[in-house]
């Protein structure tokens, strides 16, 4: 056990808006080893106002890295090698959604990897732009030997950032250099008017669509934006250096559109879009073909078969997971959380509810659970225990609530 | 009447022998949006610090404790269709339940409103 190498009392750090969030009022809790709020007015207004105006969370826990090769190493195929995306097909500011997977197949992590542009917009937080490089090199440019060679972006959830960064470090080739952005923070505006804000303040992001990035500047201020989250809105996704990130959420609050959200609603919101939480529904017990998040395994990937965790999960693939991941609304009005089972006319357990909660947006209670690959189709009656009661539940597609995205060649 | 609070945060208000049970308006600004209220049967006997409800918010489900011994006359049907009640009105329309005191001396052992209001100050 790794418990043994680790303090028993590890200090709860403080991002750059803990005071900000305090004097927003705040409710500040625990997250993550970090103190986050988790809800200003209340859970309940706050995820309403998101899904019919905008609002503004502080992602800054979470883990941003860039990816670099030195000397004429590979980043593409040392990131292929980890990872089951298309990184070769992801073109200059297009962004995905992908897995750290393990050898056995289980889901280390959940993340977003993002082809950065080849003016790196990091350059300023970037080790190897300090001024001793030698003179004639651009920090901008990924490598001294090789100006062509990309470089990448990676969100991680921030709960599990110091193991993937270790991870990384094993199994990243020599030549591969990752950066981890301590320095930046990382903020998320989220809901149908969050273009409408952020254009007045950052013109010309409302011409991104979803899963694009690109770099910005407000106010000589870089920010590196991406139209993309997890609430199932449209909005963005703004790294912003941690100095500059008091204005800025400043100045995105007072936009008439957008509050500040605390992490309560931030759940319920990526419940309802369907979206799974790293720790809670995926860990490094679960697969990405029983997680049904076959969408993350590429084409390419699964033909060439050539990824960490790739055998045991392309066998899986074939022979069909025997337990998945599936959404249920809940009969009755109380909820079903984290840690009630999923049992069988006997009462046995036959699965287990990774989330669940009262969902606003639909008006009732929903859970994601894993259940036996038999009882995954939508409309099935499954029965769930709970704190010694029983309550019954229909298997549901997901997401709940229709996903409102702005995709290239829509309005 | 007499009302007498527990360090819980439940409240209970007695007129003779019997009590009405809620929670505390502190309680309630701590839970958040409450979604759902599971209050005791007709019938029911309940021990002082007896589990008698259940009270979920969005984030949370939390135990409602008897802050008296007695048997249960009835839930607030209320809470059923509108759990906000609680949030609104916790002492007073969002009660929880009501009961016949099997020992009213448990009451001594309880806080009045004066010693309830300094206890959540130095929360």
């Amino acid at each position: 056990m790794s418990d043994t190498e680790i303090p028993d009392e590890i200090a709860t750090q403080t991002l750059p808006l803990d005071a900000w969030h305090r004097a927003q009022g705040g409710r500040m809790v625990e997250f993550a080893g970090y103190h986050m709020p988790v809800q200003y007015e209340g859970i309940m207004a706050e995820h309403l106002w998101v899904r019919e105006s905008a609002g503004l969370f502080d992602v800054s826990h979470m883990g941003q890295l860039v990816f670099r090769a030195e000397g004429g190493a590979d980043v593409v195929a040392a990131l292929e090698a980890l990872l089951p995306a298309d990184i070769a097909g992801l073109a200059e500011n297009k962004q995905r959604y992908s897995l750290l997977l393990a050898e056995n197949g289980g889901i280390l992590d959940d993340l977003m990897v993002t082809h950065l542009p080849r003016e790196n917009p990091f350059a300023a937080d970037d080790e190897a732009a300090e001024p001793a490089e030698p003179a004639g090199w651009s920090p901008l440019d990924a490598s001294p030997t090789d100006p062509d060679a990309p470089t990448f972006y990676m969100v991680v959830n921030g709960a599990t950032k110091i193991d993937d960064i270790a991870h990384l470090l094993e199994f990243l080739p020599d030549g591969i250099a990752i950066n981890h952005l301590e320095e930046q923070a990382l903020l998320a505006l989220q809901g149908p008017k969050a273009a409408d804000a952020l254009a007045r303040l950052v013109p010309g992001v409302e011409a991104m669509v979803f899963m694009t990035a690109g770099a910005f500047d407000w106010n000589g201020v870089p920010l590196w934006i991406s139209r993309s989250g997890y609430t199932g809105e449209d909005g963005f996704e703004i790294s912003v250096p941690g100095e500059h990130v008091v204005a800025l959420a400043d100045a995105l609050i007072a936009e008439p559109e957008v509050k500040p959200i605390g992490l309560g609603a931030r759940d319920s919101l990526r419940l309802e879009a369907g979206l799974p939480l790293y720790g809670h529904d995926l860990d490094p017990e679960t697969t990405p073909v029983q997680a049904d998040l076959g969408f993350a395994l590429s084409k390419r990937r699964r033909e060439a078969g050539d990824f960490m965790g790739a055998e045991p999960i392309l066998a899986e693939r074939a022979a069909g997971a025997t337990t998945k991941r599936v959404g249920l609304l809940i009969a009755g009005r109380q909820p079903v959380r984290e840690g009630a089972t999923v049992v069988d006319a006997s009462g046995a357990d036959i699965g287990r509810v990774t989330s669940g909660g009262f969902a606003p947006s639909v008006g009732a209670a929903i859970a994601m659970a894993y259940v036996p690959a038999e009882l995954a189709t939508p409309g099935t009656t499954v029965s769930l225990s709970q704190r010694g009661k029983v309550h019954t539940a229909t298997v549901t597609a997901m997401p709940f609530i229709p996903h409102r995205y702005v995709r290239a060649g829509g309005k | 009447m007499s009302r007498y609070f527990t360090e819980d945060h439940e409240w209970v208000d007695v007129d003779g022998d019997v009590g009405t049970v809620g929670i505390s308006e502190y309680a309630q600004s701590q839970l958040g949006d409450i979604v759902f209220v599971d209050v005791p049967e007709e019938g029911k006997a309940l021990t002082k610090g007896d589990e008698a409800a259940v009270v979920e918010s969005v984030k949370a489900a939390s135990d409602v404790y008897s802050p008296v011994s007695g048997t249960v006359i009835e839930g607030n049907p209320a809470l059923t269709e509108t759990p906000g009640l609680v949030n609104e009105e916790p002492e007073s329309d969002g009660w929880f339940f009501k009961l016949t005191l099997s020992d009213p001396d448990e009451l001594s052992g309880l806080m009045d409103e004066i010693a309830y209001a300094a206890f959540v100050e130095k929360l």
